[in-house]
């Protein structure tokens, strides 16, 4: 057992947690956040997609204890109070979801690549790097779709903040 | 996944020390490939010791002729990497096509050249760049380092601390993946190096993992173009076989990537 401190969504969580505890257990089953999904538990579907320290990372195959000082964000850290954050604003405009499980994930890969593209992005780009998720409903089209409006969106919005 | 106790050493000595006092005690790095082995208990240490706090196998150095890369960094931290971007494009390239994005995040050089899967790329850029393996003891040349599959010169306990590249004149990388799974079924890299020499590596298809081409070498270190290998073929029997690609399917694909790699001297080219 360790002693474990993560700061998920800005807020310092503190845990005794056994050492093979994995992150996604102790997102979900330790603090309470079940919105980062579990999919293949194999580092492959990518539901489990969270920031750690800043970049996305699969949390079914990092050491909760491994993170113990880290910072995570989760999809619940997304949203502003009641406005959502421009991402999740496209995948619900274009309909970017059917079932909605592999959506967090979705979510959370989306904003580590507009954020290290600074919103230049193409098709191509997106399809590619979202790789490491899976979703088996919609054929990614609209998830492609809302990907490329919030990259349009995030650009728009640092032109605008550089004027 | 079984019970462990994770460790986590800030120095090299620390770390052996911790390593030498257990029985049954094993190395943890971005635990891309062990974490998901201790998941399915297919390994199950009872102690880890994860590297990444010490500070000797962080960071990328580029001189004049050499690259050299700390064991812990990560894919994604060598792909976005300018001055080896400058130095050797086809290195970053493969870094760039190793898993996906978030497993680039995560997953490290030193573990993946360590691990040594058939199927890993790494491997190949160590052996065709002529890389020397530093370790917490030792220098082990590329040549000697890789043993047959998962299976390398490290002894119980020696880390891997850093790897030194040798930068080519130029060097090339073309990786066949399987559609489902992205890893390589065949992956070819050909880098000729500033004293002359081609060093053909192939992963990803060797029955004994990642091995050197010999035959394309003295080819293509007298003529370095895509027709030099024409008619030049590798041993089927000397190739893996399973359900994703027949040995004789594989071999093919081996000439075919040392064919593209020589093609995309330079860069790299991913199917």
């Amino acid at each position: 057992m360790s002693q474990v401190t993560i700061t998920i969504n800005g807020k310092p969580e503190t845990r005794e947690v056994e050492d093979r505890t994995l992150l996604v257990q102790f997102i979900r089953e330790h603090v309470g956040l079940t919105g980062t999904h579990v999919g293949c538990d194999t580092t492959q579907c990518g539901a489990c997609t969270v920031h750690l320290d800043g970049v996305a990372v699969k949390s079914c195959t990092v050491l909760a204890v491994a993170a113990d000082g880290a910072a995570v964000t989760t999809i619940e850290g997304l949203a502003g109070g009641g406005t959502l954050h421009p991402v999740q604003q496209a995948f619900h405009e274009h309909h970017g979801l059917q079932c909605g499980y592999c959506t967090p994930g979705m979510i959370m890969a989306s904003v580590d690549m507009i954020r290290r593209h600074d919103g230049v992005l193409d098709e191509a780009t997106v399809r590619h790097e979202l790789e490491g998720n899976i979703c088996r409903c919609t054929g990614y089209h609209n998830i492609v779709k809302a990907v490329l409006d919030a990259a349009e969106k995030h650009r728009a919005a640092q032109a605008v903040a550089a004027e | 996944m079984y019970a462990t106790t994770y460790h986590r050493p800030k120095t090299i000595v620390e770390a052996v020390a911790l390593y030498e006092g257990f029985d049954d005690a094993s190395y943890l790095s971005g635990g891309h490939t062990l974490i998901p082995a201790l998941k399915n208990r297919l390994a199950a240490p009872q102690h880890l010791i994860d590297v990444r706090a010490i500070p000797e196998l962080s960071g990328i150095t580029v001189t004049a002729d050499k690259v050299v890369i700390g064991a812990a960094t990560r894919h994604a931290a060598v792909a976005a990497c300018e001055e080896v971007k400058a130095a050797i494009p086809a290195l970053c390239g493969l870094a760039g096509s190793i898993g996906d994005v978030q497993v680039r995040h995560m997953g490290t050089i030193g573990g993946s050249t360590a691990n040594n899967d058939p199927a890993a790329d790494y491997p190949s850029a160590v052996l065709s760049l002529d890389a020397v393996v530093h370790t917490d003891r030792r220098a082990i040349a590329a040549d000697d380092f890789f043993q047959g599959l998962y299976t390398t010169a490290l002894e119980p306990g020696e880390i891997l601390v850093r790897i030194e590249f040798r930068i080519p004149e130029i060097a090339g990388y073309a990786k066949f993946r399987n559609p489902a799974s992205r890893y390589s079924m065949a992956a070819a890299f050909v880098s000729r190096h500033r004293d002359g020499k081609v060093r053909v590596a192939i992963t990803g298809a060797g029955n004994g993992g990642v091995f050197r081409w010999s035959e394309a070498e003295e080819r293509l270190a007298a003529d370095l173009t895509p027709a030099a290998l024409d008619g030049l073929a590798v041993d089927p029997s000397l190739m893996m076989g399973d359900i994703h690609a027949p040995a004789d399917y594989r071999a093919h694909l081996v000439a075919v990537m040392s064919r593209r790699a020589v093609e995309n001297l330079g860069r790299t080219y991913i199917l």
